[in-house]
Parts: structure tokens; C-alpha cells; sequence
């Protein structure tokens, strides 16, 4: 019997899966949001208050933050009330830190899956970070609340928001997959990630408006994608008070896309690996 | 019949690393890096001179080729090691081969694991669309399948439940429920057998043959459960040291693997052994003496066992289990050691074995800690029919003797 090639659909050789990638990732879509739907019914079982969690943490962070840095510390408020200076900013640095957090961890705590089914892994870490986009949205609806309690109303430039969403949902693809895929060789990881979230809540102008720096470190301030981001979603929310600061900003943006590239390539360089080493 | 599966001349390596078991550090690795790229600008000689790791090349399979015919069901046997659960692993592309090609027709679910994904604080139904989804299921395509897999799995009632607070039975019946209704023209099922009941092995077994036959799908099953795989399985595959020993009848691979695995009557391990603990001898006898594996119905057998010693191990207990010829155990003993070089008899009485072909097996361990010396050659013998209550009937009547009171 003469068999050839075409008559089988899968064939299994060395560098083969590297070529079908982007195919496999479409076949495996629906793995992609079970995986987001199971994290999301997973998030809040057993817990008293469940979905209130996300309410929660925020409120309490920005009360602390506003009255840390607006209260006692008697920073710039920019114009608008501090709670709201703080929310927005909140907001993305939450979204991230959690997300990115996830990410890291999300390959190791699936370790089961990798060792014994086979599907293209980047579908575990970019799954994680629908869960936190809910998260992201309750508290959306929470700085809304904010906004009618102190009669404020948002400007124009809160239609570019979505863009500013997409790019921190970029920033945590590109930090968390780097991570993720360091985390399966190092578990130095796990130890370094919280470190660097907890850390970030300072260096980032979470508690403060970015104008509190002075303008000759602004540049390389800009260097943290974050504050890029931050200054993006104040810009948004806060309006015309707040002037965007465009070379910091360009500076941000370009770095994350660099940062994804980077992410992408070194998780399918070492992905296929990761069965064999977790 | 069409060629299902195809693999030709797979090799498929590791890296092992002799130095120290542990994981690698990131702080190492920078070093690593660090002084590499150091020496090598200074151009030094003493390059690894912080990291004298041995590498080697493990081969987990080397050069293997073998077709498997659409419909065909096939056993994969061989001893721990023998590269059985890495062409698993290749077969259903969680790694690649190092070389060499696979080529399959149809669609693969593989079964490593019963309830890979399963997650504890997810209900039962909540389960079967995840895990369904994970072993590559569309939705519609497990909505379809949903009754035949609640039914299947005898959950019923739980069904909305969290599956944490499922008996294991229940978890076990689930995950195999899902995957068994997979479908998938090839199922790569690997020891899932070895958990559950007996009921629930025979119910698997026997959904796992019906999708063969009647559904035409091929199959490819690993276990180390000889009497399940005779049972299912019509073709098989004898794999040794990562090479393909023997490909042919399931009756024939088995009777092969048996008697190359199992046949020593009595064996001396060297000398000079790195154990701390371990077996000299063993052998079988009718009187302590003369080495033998044939007994009458009527003789005591004596097991012998030669202990010998580097050192005094704490708690180190010697095991020995009777398998039946299907190796599977049949009953145990234990003694706590209390002198660590010289000999043990253990003496096993007459009329308990009924007529038949039994295997033991021997090991040293520390229980449920670690094993001191595990030896995967088991002695077989055989008791010969010489009169026991079962002879005159030609059924399988068992393999012990009680005495049993009437009233």
C-alpha cells in the first residue's frame, strides 16, 4: 500500500506545531474563554461576600491613598476632587498588577494541563486577563458612582479610553508572558512578582498626579509603560485639566509594543519546552 | 484497513544533569551567563569552572517505527522506563519528538490522566463542558453528548454538586464519562484503568471495546494490567529501552513479556551493590535447600531471602507480594527487619495456592517512606495439580484455598 503524505491530517515532527501556531490558536478558541469562564466562575466560590471583593478592594485603597497623599501629604489635586484623581488612576494600575500577577502565575498552577493535554499554552496566560477585565469594568461602574457623588462630569476625551484599556491589556501580554514563561524554568518568580507589584503601586503616579514631577526626569519617568498609561486614562477621565505629555507618551507606547515582542517570541521559543521542564 | 497511525524512526531525547538534583536558579543562570561572556572576552581557558554540571543525553526512544491499522486495538507494554508514557507524550503533541515523524489520520483524544482541568470547586455539569472543551470537544458536540455522559458516569443526582465534594469513585467515573464519549477516530488511553473499582474498570473496558469495534475506532492503551489488556486489546506492542522489541499479536507480546520479565527462578544480585539494604538471594523451595519453582498442592513453599547490608536503616521492612499470572497481587506479607545481614524464610503453607502459575515479588523498604531495594524481576512458579478440591471441575474456580465451614 502506498501511502503518501497527504492522506494523513496531522503529522508530528520537529518544528512542525511552529508553523500551524496561529491556526492552533484559532482551532482552540473555545478552550481560550471555558478557560476565562472557569477562572471567573472560579474567582468567588466559597467566599461570604463574593462579587463584593471587587468592590472592596479599590474603595478601601483610594480612601487610604486620598487621605496619605491628599489629606496629609497636601499633594496637587489638579483641580478635581482627590478621591477621583486617585480612581482613575486606579483603575489600570489594578487592572494591571492583578492581571500581570495572574499571568505569571497562571502556567505553574496549571502545570496538570501542560504535562497532559496538548493545545497552544499562550491560550493560559492571555485567558487570565479577561477574568481581572471584569474586575476592571466593576469598578469602572464604582468611578462612575464617584463622578455623580462630586457632580463631575467626564469630557469628551473619555471616547479615547478604550484605547488606553487595550494598551494596558497589551502591557500585561507583553510583562506577563515574559514572566509566565521565566516562572515554568526560575521559580525565583514567584517571589520576584509581588515584589515588583508592590513596589510598582509607588513608582507609578497612582497616589499623585505625574506633574508632581519635575519636568526634566519626565522622559525617562515616561520609561515605566505605566505612566504612560496612567497619564492616558487621567487624560480620559479628568479632561483638559490634565495636558497629556506627548513625548512621555509615544516613549510608553513604544516600549510596551516592544515589550510584547519580546514576550511573544521568548514564550514560543521556550513554550515547547515547558511540558519536559515544569 | 487504512494506516491510522505511522510512526517512523522517532527519537525523542533529554537533557539530564548530573550534578546536583535541583532546580536551576535564575541567579545561577546570570552567573552562568555572566562569567561565560566574561571568560570568553578575556578568552580564558577555565571556562565552566563555577558550573561543572555534567550534561547527557537520555534517550527516551530511539529510532522507533511501527503502523497502526484504523480499527486495530492496540496494547503497549514494557517495563518502567521502557519509553511507554513518552510516545504517549508525542503522540498527543504535549512534546515533540527530537527527530523522526508521526503521521496520523483522524482525530486524537488522549487520556493521560482521568480529569486533567477538572477543578474542584466547579460543579458536575460545569466539569463536563470544561473538561470536554480541554480534551478538544466543540460545545455543541458535548451539549449533544451531555445525557450519554451523565448516564454513563452514574452521577445523576450530584450533578450540581461541587465536584470536590465528589466520593472518588464519582470523580473517576466522570472523567472517564467525558473522555470516553469523546468523538475521536484514535483514543490514547494511558493506565487510566489502575483508579477506580472493579465494577467501574469492567464498565470502562467494556465501553472502550465497543467504541472499537462497533465504532471502528483505533485505540491505543498502556497499562501494566496484563489481564485488562489481553482482554481489550487484539494487537500489541513489547517496547524496551526505547526501541520497539516486539510488534504482533496482543497474546504473543504478552507471553514475551512475561517470560523475558518474569522468568528467573532464582537470582543473585551482584555484590557490589550501591544499596544500603538489599537482596543477596531469593529463591524458591519445597525445603529451604534445593532451588525449585514447580510445588505440588501439597508442599509448603519456602521462601528464601539473603539480606545483606552497608548499613542499619531504620524501620527497613522486608515485603513480599503473590501475583497471579495476570500479575496482579493477590496477598502480602510483611517482616519488620531485626538483623540485617543473613538469611529470612518466609514459609508459605500448603493447600492456600490453588493449581496454577504464580509470580512473586520482593522488596525492602522503609514503608510508606521510601524503597531501600525494589527488584522488578519477579520469580514465577507454578503449583501443579496434584489433588486439590477444584479438580474435577475444568472452570476458573480461583486462585486460593480457604477452608471453608459448612453448617
Amino acid at each position: 500500500m502506498a501511502e503518501n503524505v497527504a492522506e494523513f491530517d496531522l503529522i508530528i515532527e520537529p518544528g512542525r506545531s511552529e508553523r500551524n501556531y496561529w491556526n492552533d490558536i484559532w482551532r482552540f478558541r473555545e478552550l481560550f474563554f471555558f478557560m476565562a469562564w472557569r477562572d471567573i466562575l472560579v474567582r468567588y466560590k466559597q467566599t461570604a461576600i463574593g462579587l463584593a471583593w471587587s468592590i472592596i478592594r479599590p474603595v478601601l485603597t483610594m480612601l487610604v491613598f486620598t487621605i496619605v497623599f491628599g489629606r496629609l501629604a497636601k499633594l496637587p489635586s489638579e483641580g478635581v476632587p482627590y478621591p477621583i484623581l486617585v480612581f482613575s488612576a486606579l483603575l489600570p494600575w489594578q487592572f494591571f498588577s492583578t492581571s500581570f500577577t495572574d499571568a505569571s502565575n497562571s502556567l505553574i498552577s496549571n502545570s496538570n494541563m501542560l504535562t497532559k493535554i496538548y493545545f497552544p499554552r499562550l491560550i493560559i496566560p492571555v485567558s487570565t486577563v479577561i477574568v481581572n477585565l471584569l474586575d476592571f469594568l466593576i469598578s469602572f461602574v464604582i468611578l462612575l458612582c464617584l463622578m455623580l457623588w462630586y457632580h463631575f462630569s467626564p469630557s469628551i476625551n473619555i471616547l479615547f479610553l478604550p484605547f488606553f484599556i487595550f494598551l494596558t491589556m497589551l502591557t500585561v501580554f507583553g510583562t506577563g508572558l515574559y514572566v509566565a514563561a521565566l516562572n515554568v524554568k526560575y521559580r525565583d518568580f514567584k517571589y520576584i512578582v509581588p515584589f515588583v507589584v508592590q513596589f510598582g503601586l509607588y513608582i507609578c503616579p497612582v497616589g499623585f498626579s505625574s506633574n508632581v514631577v519635575p519636568e526634566k526626569w519626565k522622559l525617562l519617568y515616561s520609561l515605566n509603560p505605566l505612566v504612560g498609561i496612567i497619564d492616558g486614562f487621567r487624560w480620559c477621565i479628568l479632561g483638559g485639566n490634565n495636558q497629556i505629555y506627548l513625548p512621555g507618551m509615544f516613549l510608553s507606547i513604544g516600549i510596551v509594543v516592544l515589550l510584547l515582542i519580546f514576550g511573544i517570541r521568548y514564550f514560543r521559543k521556550v513554550e515547547k519546552k515547558f511540558a519536559d521542564i515544569i | 484497513m487504512a494506516i491510522a497511525i505511522k510512526v517512523e524512526n522517532v527519537c525523542k531525547s533529554y537533557q539530564i544533569t548530573h550534578k546536583e538534583e535541583r532546580d536551576v536558579s535564575f541567579r545561577e543562570t546570570i552567573i552562568k551567563n555572566i562569567t561565560e561572556g566574561f571568560n570568553k572576552t578575556k578568552n580564558l581557558a577555565n571556562r565552566n569552572s563555577l558550573l561543572p554540571a555534567k550534561k547527557e543525553e537520555f534517550k527516551a526512544l530511539q529510532n522507533l517505527s511501527f503502523e497502526v491499522r484504523q480499527g486495530e486495538r492496540v496494547g503497549i507494554i514494557g517495563r518502567n522506563g521502557a519509553g511507554k508514557s513518552t510516545l504517549l507524550k508525542l503522540l498527543s503533541r504535549i512534546t515533540e519528538p527530537t527527530s523522526g515523524r508521526i503521521s496520523t489520520k483522524g482525530r486524537i483524544a488522549s487520556l493521560l490522566e482521568v480529569g486533567t482541568g477538572f477543578h474542584p470547586e466547579l460543579t458536575g455539569r460545569e466539569n463536563i463542558f470544561l473538561n470536554g472543551t480541554i480534551l478538544g470537544m466543540r460545545r455543541a458536540e458535548i451539549k449533544r453528548k451531555f445525557d450519554e455522559i451523565v448516564s454513563f458516569a452514574e452521577i445523576g443526582k450530584f450533578l450540581d454538586t461541587p465536584v470536590k465534594r465528589y466520593s472518588s469513585g464519582m470523580y473517576v467515573r466522570l472523567a472517564f464519562a467525558v473522555a470516553a464519549n469523546l468523538e475521536s477516530e484514535i483514543l490514547v488511553v494511558d493506565e487510566v484503568l489502575a483508579v477506580g473499582d472493579d465494577n467501574f474498570q469492567r464498565k470502562c473496558l467494556g465501553k472502550m471495546q465497543q467504541v472499537s469495534s462497533e465504532e471502528g475506532r483505533t485505540v491505543l492503551f498502556v497499562s501494566h494490567n496484563m489481564a485488562a489488556i489481553t482482554k481489550l486489546c487484539n494487537k500489541g506492542i513489547l517496547l524496551n529501552k526505547g526501541k520497539v522489541e516486539v510488534n504482533s499479536t496482543i497474546e504473543n507480546v504478552v507471553d514475551n513479556y512475561i517470560s523475558t520479565n518474569f522468568q528467573n527462578d532464582l537470582f543473585i544480585l551482584d555484590e557490589n551493590n550501591d544499596k544500603e539494604v538489599y537482596f543477596q538471594k531469593i529463591f524458591l523451595s519445597r525445603n529451604s535447600e534445593t532451588p525449585t519453582n514447580t510445588f505440588a498442592f501439597s508442599d509448603d513453599i519456602f521462601c528464601t531471602f539473603d539480606i545483606d547490608s552497608k548499613e542499619v536503616i531504620k524501620d527497613a521492612t522486608l515485603t513480599f507480594i503473590i501475583r497471579d499470572r495476570n500479575l496482579s497481587p493477590l496477598f502480602s506479607d510483611h517482616k519488620p527487619l531485626s538483623n540485617y545481614k543473613g538469611r529470612l524464610i518466609a514459609v508459605i503453607p500448603k493447600k492456600i495456592l490453588l493449581p496454577g502459575k504464580y509470580y512473586i515479588q520482593s522488596m525492602l523498604h522503609v514503608p510508606n517512606v521510601r524503597f531501600l531495594d525494589n527488584n522488578e524481576d519477579y520469580i514465577n512458579f507454578t503449583i501443579e495439580e496434584t489433588g486439590s478440591k477444584n479438580s474435577i471441575y475444568n472452570t476458573d474456580l480461583g486462585f486460593v484455598n480457604i477452608p471453608v465451614l459448612w453448617q
